[in-house]
């Protein structure tokens, strides 16, 4: 569905904080604008995120429409054990678009 | 305004600049004397930021659209651009730096936009991409991308000099309803005001940008588009000589300052 960019350290210490950053490119078209024809474009945002860390959710957000084009999302972890993030946004059409990052923890 | 203009060094910035307002935005130059500032440089630390880290860069989207354009197979011929150039860091390394460049074919200056149009038509034998459309602003932003930090070439051939004119007497002439030339705001009052915006130097050095206003990509065109209806006149037509002109005047006066693309921008 999308182009997305994750940014998550490869190597982290036992019990460190990482910061990751995710940004997905999306148009979150809000449903209160107008098209050429005056009538309403339908909404069609990411209404949610969640990021699991080997299998836990460790993070998850609703998005509203207020929330820009190609949203981008950062949060921290503390770096427990060495595994997979697996981040994923669904949008109003249904679509969920599905990610994968690995850590390495020392 | 010389303690001023040594404190004009990245995140002081915003600061600095609200202290410029209403009086003459003078005297600030660098080390060697170049008073020329990027647009980078007006904006605040968070777009700052935003730009200069590769995930957090929406442009950076645009760019892995690019990307995949490069090597995709397209026109009756089959071919993808990297059938031809092959690995675009090397081969298109500092080629977006030379852009708008005397083209033979029309005897006049293209931008980069056309040339990779124009390569499609002819070599790939496929529809030229339309203006402002997804795929040729992800394309060119991939090609931009590999003359990222290096110097803006533009200026040197002579036989644009009667183009570079021309833009340079577009840039200077009066227009719209309110009778602004671009010069009256990008060289007589940057760094000044214009309602809660800080006017910048009109250096184009980034393009094509992610534009927060727009919530997308953008090409320099739109970008002037924008300006000319801003002073109440007419714009050019998307690839309107008059316009490829101004575009070629903008780059040679930001000649030597280094490539931002993709940049981001308020």
């Amino acid at each position: 569905m999308a182009r997305t960019l994750i940014n998550v350290p490869p190597t982290a210490k036992r019990g460190e904080v990482v910061e990751i950053k995710t940004l997905i490119s999306h148009p979150m078209e809000t449903g209160f604008r107008t098209g050429p024809d005056g009538a309403l474009i339908p909404r069609d945002i990411i209404h949610r995120f969640t990021c699991t860390y080997n299998g836990e959710e460790i993070f998850s957000a609703d998005l509203f429409p207020a929330i820009t084009a190609n949203p981008f999302i950062t949060f921290t972890t503390v770096a427990t054990e060495s595994g997979e993030l697996a981040l994923s946004w669904t949008d109003d059409k249904g679509q969920t678009q599905m990610e994968t990052a690995k850590i390495t923890v020392e | 305004m010389s303690a001023g203009s040594r404190r004009l060094s990245f995140l002081g910035v915003g600061l600095v600049m609200s202290a410029l307002v209403g009086s003459a935005a003078v005297g600030l130059a660098d080390a060697d004397g170049d008073s020329r500032r990027s647009g980078f440089d007006f904006m605040g630390p968070q777009t700052q930021a935003m730009q200069g880290d590769d995930t957090s860069n929406p442009g950076m989207l645009a760019v892995l659209e690019g990307e995949d354009i490069w090597n995709r197979k397209a026109g009756a011929a089959d071919k993808s651009c990297a059938d031809c150039h092959g690995d675009a860091a090397r081969s298109m390394h500092g080629v977006a730096a030379h852009y708008p460049a005397f083209d033979t074919g029309t005897g006049g200056p293209i931008n980069l936009d056309q040339r990779i149009n124009t390569c499609r038509e002819k070599n790939q034998e496929a529809e030229p991409f339309p203006w402002e459309s997804e795929e040729i602003l992800a394309l060119s932003a991939y090609v931009g991308l590999q003359s990222r930090g290096l110097p803006v070439q533009v200026g040197d051939d002579t036989r644009l000099a009667g183009a570079i004119k021309a833009g340079g007497e577009a840039f200077h002439r009066k227009q719209g309803q309110l009778d602004f030339s671009c010069a009256d705001c990008h060289d007589a009052n940057w760094g000044r005001k214009l309602g809660g915006s800080v006017i910048p130097q009109g250096h184009a050095t980034g393009y094509p940008i992610y534009r927060l206003e727009w919530q997308s990509m953008g090409s320099l065109q739109r970008r002037l588009r924008n300006c000319m209806a801003g002073v109440r006149a007419e714009p050019y037509s998307y690839g309107s000589p008059e316009f490829v002109e101004l575009e070629l005047y903008l780059m040679s006066r930001s000649r030597g300052m280094a490539v931002e693309t993709p940049a981001v921008r308020p």
